[in-house]
């Protein structure tokens, strides 16, 4: 049974690669920067063998944990990361759970991360060549190493799987891992300037960290090498105790949820509350708006950018305050509203793709291009003006000077308008692989490839040339210190914004009307 | 193509509720839908019939505008839907399958939704949901996200939505497919009221014996080509539906069979 399951993963690996030559070309990269990851590393140990002993366990603890972290982490974050042998679709069949839990471990290892992993634990046993018994029960606490981070995520997966039935669960829980990911250097920076000696730190890190479980394996060969047996034999206790602790957890919550099925509903709901729909006018263009605006707060995939877009400038404030100065915190606060407004403005780019087939409605309604173009333009900017404007206030209240808001507003105003028309008009022609409907945010799809990136970077250099009239404007008025360059970024932001948005609408409905089947079909493609 | 025409009698006066000339489509190497000729006759249940992969569901997206035919022409009550395709969809319900909905609505929302796509007036949208919403029995869940209904909830709110705008013609691709029993006999009841009202409903669907008693005509159809039309009756001579599927579609083992999987 154990045989066939990792054979059915061997052929599930191979059934892919035949549906597109891309896959292949992906396993074989990702196959190569593993493999270049795993020949550094390799050399890496080998040289770290020539230190004393200590110093090789502080730095194999200390990355063996951080290692066993990311395997917990990273499924929670990448909802289901590997699932092609889900463990919901062996319900039918009755295998033995030993066999499976056994299986389905050992499948684990067939595919680039797994297979990396393995080796590199096991490749710790490099950096003992001057201490063969340490070396020989490195080997063994190696593959006991990747053992550990295997079932860790396996664990993981099944826990959250079994409590995030809850599609609201599933919703909010992308969206909370990723904010600390995008604080991450800021955080790391407060930390690493807050601890003053880092280096003498480390050791003491590496001590406390070998005695819990994410760092106990790891640490068994360093304390042969150094002669306490005692200490070695108690953390290899604590190395296996962990791994039956997390095959429990896992085998339990394997067995719940193999029992329970998929659907959990919310609470039955009656009739009455119509939302956003109340807030627009009654007409094909106020119900593609209030649709929209619906998304962007029940979606993730739309929250998490709306979540994203006010806090990106935070991080430009953290750059600004390292060169110092409240001025500089409200020049920085200034361009942080224009990138905030154009990361909401922009993301209508994609609108189409991610209504994917639902869109099939707006085709078999026949509803006219200018109509949906309107309602989509309406809902982002809703969003997208008002948040722009709050951080052009904030900043010039910062910057305590006044005299520039009104650029700031222009710059906020043509970056709106002028994105969302350009917007508006690469919906309508180019659809891409976005994560599915009911998909964690952070789901990348294969397929996008260069041509996908280029129509990016095609989209923010077209925005970078409208806007460019007002931006110049604002960079004079901001180095001349002239109140007159400001007022004229805001009347020209006004006005170029406003035809920009008519223009890229109405152009945009013109090939919506032409290409709303073909949308539908590329769409369709992709699910 | 057996002795009974596909193709509606010219002298028949009224334009049929739905008329398709030469429709294909090629996917890849597959030829989808290979020149098929059908005509509705207005105020008919048309039943289309056809095993897994015969061009049903590529045939339907064709004919309601929703998927550009490589070549052939389809006309609603005597309107090019490639040609006039506002004016043709108009007239047009359409309950797709295998296609998402907008689900992150709640099911009155997204009822609302289509009718005000359509250009509806409010309060007649507000009227309509609420009596579609009661008549499928979906009332106690209209607040409820739709991506919190089961399947069998799922098909009948896209179905409402399908019928909001009282169209002329009603287009449904697997209408029962995971329904219960009782919402099956209900929706059976409102079509039924429906066609006797004058409308025109095509249903697609794998279960013969529901087509049998439900439709008045129906066309075979399996790799992409209409293999007989007509009225049921006509169709299926003095055999059942099924039997009469069988022996146009083909495909039947008949060999022994199982012999290890007996039990005794």
């Amino acid at each position: 049974m154990v045989a066939h399951l990792v054979r059915l993963k061997l052929a599930l690996l191979r059934n892919s690669l035949k549906r597109s030559p891309w896959q292949l070309v992906g396993l074989i990269i990702g196959g190569l920067y593993g493999l270049g990851i795993l020949a550094l590393l390799l050399a890496g140990l080998a040289a770290l063998g020539a230190a004393d002993p200590e110093a090789i366990g502080t730095v194999v603890v200390l990355a063996g944990a951080a290692v066993v972290l990311g395997w917990l982490v990273v499924p929670v974050v990448l909802n289901g990361l590997d699932m092609t042998l889900d463990p919901a679709r062996f319900t039918t069949y009755s295998i033995p759970m030993k066999s499976l839990l056994a299986g389905l471990l050992l499948s684990s290892f067939i595919g680039i991360p797994g297979a990396i992993t393995l080796l590199a634990s096991v490749g710790t046993a490099a950096s003992w060549w001057s201490h063969p018994l340490a070396g020989v029960v490195a080997l063994l606490c190696g593959a006991l190493g990747a053992v550990t981070c295997i079932t860790a995520s396996r664990a993981v997966t099944a826990a959250s799987a079994s409590l995030a039935s809850s599609r609201r669960f599933k919703d909010v829980s992308g969206i909370v891992v990723l904010l600390p990911l995008l604080f991450l250097g800021p955080i790391i920076n407060g930390i690493s300037s807050g601890v003053s000696n880092f280096s003498a730190y480390l050791p003491q890190l590496a001590n406390s960290i070998s005695w819990t479980p994410l760092g106990a394996v790891w640490a068994v060969p360093a304390e042969i090498a150094q002669g306490h047996y005692g200490p070695a034999g108690l953390k290899f206790l604590i190395a296996l105790a962990t791994i039956a602790a997390l095959v429990w957890v896992w085998k339990a919550c394997l067995a719940r949820a193999l029992v329970t099925p998929a659907f959990a509903g919310g609470a039955r709901r009656g009739a009455g509350k119509m939302g956003f729909f109340g807030w627009f006018p009654a007409t094909p263009a106020g119900a593609v708006a209030a649709r929209c605006l619906t998304y962007w707060f029940r979606d993730p995939r739309y929250s998490a950018g709306l979540l994203m877009a006010p806090l990106l400038p935070l991080v430009f404030v953290f750059a600004g305050s390292q060169f110092g100065g409240g001025t500089a915190i409200g020049v920085a606060l200034g361009f942080g509203a224009a990138l905030a407004a154009f990361l909401v403005a922009w993301s209508i780019s994609a609108d189409i793709s991610y209504d994917n087939t639902a869109f099939a409605l707006h085709v078999a309604t026949g509803i006219s291009g200018l109509a949906d173009r309107t309602g989509r333009a309406m809902a982002a900017g809703v969003l997208a003006l008002p948040l722009g404007v709050l951080y052009a206030v904030v900043g010039a209240i910062f910057s305590k000077d006044m005299s520039q808001l009104p650029g700031t507003l222009g710059l906020v105003l043509a970056v709106v308008g002028s994105g969302l028309g350009l917007a508006s008009v690469f919906s309508a022609r180019f659809t891409s692989n976005v994560p599915l409907p009911g998909d964690s945010p952070l789901k990348t799809r294969p397929g996008n490839g260069f041509s996908a990136a280029l129509i990016q970077l095609a989209g923010f250099a077209g925005l970078g040339v409208l806007v460019l009239p007002e931006l110049i404007l604002l960079i004079v008025a901001l180095v001349s210190g002239q109140v007159l360059y400001s007022w004229l970024a805001l009347v020209v932001g006004m006005i170029l914004g406003a035809v920009f948005l008519a223009i890229g609408v109405r152009q945009g409905a013109k090939i919506y009307d032409k290409r709303a089947p073909e949308l539908l079909l590329s769409v369709s493609v992709d699910r | 193509m057996e002795n009974i025409s596909a193709e509606q009698h010219p002298a028949a006066g009224l334009p049929p509720a739905l008329s398709i000339r030469g429709l294909s489509k090629r996917f890849g190497a597959k030829l989808a839908v290979d020149g098929i000729d059908l005509d509705v006759p207005a105020g008919s249940f048309y039943g289309l019939v056809g095993p897994n992969g015969a061009g049903k569901t590529t045939s339907l997206s064709m004919a309601t505008g929703l998927l550009r035919p490589d070549a052939g022409q389809v006309w609603v009550h005597g309107v090019d839907v490639w040609q006039q395709p506002l004016v043709a969809k108009r007239l047009m319900g359409l309950l797709p399958d295998g296609v998402r909905l907008f689900d992150r609505l709640s099911g009155e929302q997204l009822v609302s939704y289509a009718g005000l796509l359509r250009g509806m007036d409010k309060d007649t949208v507000a009227s309509r949901v609420k009596d579609l919403l009661a008549a499928l029995d979906l009332g106690k869940d209209a607040g409820t996200l739709v991506v919190d209904y089961s399947a069998g909830m799922t098909k009948k709110i896209a179905l409402a939505a399908a019928l909001i705008h009282a169209p002329r013609l009603l287009v449904l691709d697997e209408p029962f497919e995971s329904v219960d029993p009782v919402s099956a006999a209900n929706i059976r009841d409102i079509l039924a009221d429906y066609v006797k009202s004058g409308g025109t409903v095509i249903v697609s669907s794998h279960v013969m014996d529901l087509v049998q008693r439900m439709c008045d005509h129906v066309a075979v159809i399996a790799a992409g080509r209409v293999l007989a039309a007509g009225t049921v009756d006509e169709v299926r001579g003095n055999q059942s539906l099924e039997e009469k599927f069988v022996a146009l579609v083909g495909g039947r083992n008949e060999t022994a069979g199982l012999s290890w999987l007996r039990t005794s």
